[in-house]
């Protein structure tokens, strides 16, 4: 992504004087009261018990992924077919499958499975949609309009039949799957990050970065960019949810992750077989699913309620 | 409103050619030689040879688009490369069942979601409130496939209430069809009427915030017909924006609420043809699919402008 614009790309023959630069205080950017930005942001976030409760059910959910060695009881492909299809018990709290394995184990290692999983498929979308939406947005006209229209095209597909489209092209397995996924979530990213920069774009300190020769890689970087940082963290965590449910569905069809390994969804996928037998093989994963999506999207709403200018009317 | 339908369809042409390209592009993306790739496991030269053939892969890239979208405006999708059956036959076949469960799905959502939505936007920070906002929240963020297994677990299989699988004909018989439909519909509607209840419930509140309903009611209208009359024309606008977005993940929904339910329309095909790496099928299906959303967007747009004056006029 290197400047290829021609006649404003300049080197950057002498020290730019907005480096360092954070804004003017209180008296332009800043509310009256001079608190600031990151300041307010903390404040309100604090004061979003369900974002905060959110946030607790992530980390907490990151801390599983990472310790899942030292917390899983078993090991997750551990097969003990005369323990097969066990309810709930002490040894097993969470039950046993068709084959005998420890639910709860497998459980614990899938979260790094669906985290992973959809953390790759955010980063590819944020890969393939923000450096695009950059340049529509910046520089307007025909960049804009071609760009426009193919994110138009790309979402006029259904977003998991498109999934399951380039799964089939590419074949079926979790990295291909991921692939599609953030082939998806990328034009959502695009969009936004088009209209954030749009906003900015007019702005007089754009005016006077480019009218002292900064280049425009560089106020793309340096001032567009943190300006239209808040939609995206937002958008990143409620991507983040709905990732983690494309991953689902998809396993589930047989199309993401393969066996042994487990994710939530593909463990569901499996245990519908038994769902007279052994209900609990089924909600157990399901819940899993249900508690993470639930907090990146609480998250997410709450990071959008504490990163706005003006609080909201009408409550959350 | 001639002028701005025209408009319009003259704005889909250009979205329609990108995604005939994005669609066509499938063959290109196939890794390796496509026809060595689609061909299977130990294929023989004269497979190979078919399969190549069936493509038109020797032609350059330019021809063999001109050639995929010359038949595609035909209404000619290919053929399966396994069983060489009419792609668009398949499809024609089982679209009844998708279209059954996509409208029915929709049609829940909106039972759904228009009362919880009003009752939350006019009760704000009440207890009722607090339980429609954690409902959708809820609603959103389980996956369809487990909500499914939830209600064949509970009205399926405890109660017995309702078939678990299958499809009857509407033809057939309307009540059977509706029977096997409900657990279906629901699930795949879920999602939707979580969505559409969180954007009811916010637009309405941003409307009976407004001036205008406040002279409404000191001029000693009812709340009801504030609510119904004012607030509700207003508010539908983004909602029904909603409804379109919803439509295009329904049809992509289907897929998986379609498999769990063992329902015999266009989500089991694609499934086959992708397990199958059977293009033709992928392609046909989401050309297919985009055009429906793509036409339902159209229509939306032009419901949009019904509702609001103001972009009639621009």
């Amino acid at each position: 992504m290197s400047g290829s614009d021609g006649s404003f790309d300049r080197e950057m023959d002498f020290q730019d004087p907005w480096t360092g630069f954070t804004g003017w205080g209180d008296t332009a950017a800043d509310d009256v009261t001079g608190e600031s930005a990151a300041r307010r942001f903390v404040r309100r976030f604090a004061g979003h018990r369900v974002a905060v409760l959110a946030l607790v059910l992530i980390v907490l959910l990151i801390l599983v992924a990472i310790f899942a060695p030292t917390i899983a009881p078993f090991d997750p492909n551990k097969q003990s077919l005369a323990n097969h299809l066990k309810g709930p018990s002490s040894t097993h709290w969470l039950g046993t499958d068709e084959l005998g394995r420890d639910v709860l184990s497998r459980i614990v290692y899938g979260s790094r499975v669906s985290l992973t999983a959809a953390l790759q498929a955010v980063v590819i979308a944020v890969l393939l949609g923000v450096p695009p939406g950059l340049l529509a947005g910046f520089f307007g006209s025909w960049i804009d309009v071609i760009i426009s229209r193919l994110t138009d095209a790309v979402m006029s597909f259904p977003p998991l039949l498109l999934a399951i489209g380039i799964v089939g092209v590419f074949g079926a397995g979790l990295r291909n799957a991921m692939l599609a996924v953030g082939i998806i979530f990328a034009p959502r990213f695009l969009r936004l990050t088009r209209s954030a920069v749009l906003s900015v774009r007019q702005e007089t300190y754009i005016e006077a970065s480019r009218s002292i020769g900064t280049s425009t890689t560089r106020i793309l970087r340096t001032r567009i960019l943190p300006n239209i940082l808040s939609p995206l963290v937002v958008q990143i965590s409620l991507s983040l949810g709905f990732a983690m449910l494309a991953e689902a569905g998809l396993s589930f069809l047989g199309l993401g992750v393969q066996p042994p390994q487990a994710s939530w969804g593909a463990m569901v996928g499996r245990a519908y077989r038994y769902l007279d037998e052994a209900p609990t093989l089924v909600i157990f994963p399901g819940l899993a699913i249900v508690l993470a999506v639930l907090g990146f999207n609480l998250l997410g709403d709450g990071l959008r309620d504490s990163f706005g200018r003006e609080t909201r009317k009408g409550g959350a | 409103m001639l002028y701005l339908f025209l408009r319009r369809l003259l704005f889909v042409v250009p979205i329609l050619f990108l995604v005939s390209i994005l669609v066509f592009s499938f063959v290109l993306l196939i890794p390796g030689d496509p026809a060595v790739t689609l061909a299977g496991d130990n294929p023989t030269p004269e497979q190979i040879a078919q399969i190549r053939d069936k493509l038109g892969l020797d032609d350059p890239i330019i021809v063999q688009y001109g050639h995929w979208v010359d038949d595609l405006v035909h209404g000619d999708l290919g053929d399966s490369l396994f069983t060489g059956r009419s792609v668009w036959k398949s499809i024609k076949e089982r679209l009844p069942v998708t279209i059954s469960l996509a409208s029915l799905s929709l049609l829940f959502a909106l039972i759904i979601a228009v009362p919880a939505g009003i009752i939350a936007a006019t009760n704000r920070g009440r207890w009722i409130d607090s339980l429609t906002t954690v409902g959708a929240s809820l609603g959103l963020a389980m996956p369809s496939f487990w909500l499914g297994l939830i209600l064949v677990l509970v009205f399926g299989l405890k109660l017995g209430w309702l078939p678990a699988t299958g499809f009857v004909p509407i033809s057939e018989s309307p009540w059977q069809w509706l029977k096997h439909l409900v657990l279906p519909a629901l699930t795949l509607g879920a999602a939707a009427a979580a969505e559409t209840t969180r954007q009811l419930r916010a637009s309405l509140s941003d409307v009976l915030d407004q001036d205008y309903v406040r002279t409404a009611r000191a001029k000693g209208l009812g709340w009801r017909s504030v609510v119904f009359k004012h607030g509700m024309k207003n508010a539908a606008i983004p909602v029904i924006t909603v409804i379109g977005f919803q439509v295009a993940f329904l049809l992509g929904g289907s897929v998986i609420v379609e498999q769990l339910f063992a329902l015999p329309g266009l989500g089991g095909l694609a499934i086959r043809a992708v397990l199958d790496r059977d293009v033709p099928i992928i392609q046909g299906i989401v050309m297919f699919a985009a055009t429906i959303v793509i036409a339902i967007n159209l229509i939306v747009d032009m419901l949009y402008g019904f509702l609001n004056p103001k972009v009639r006029s621009s």
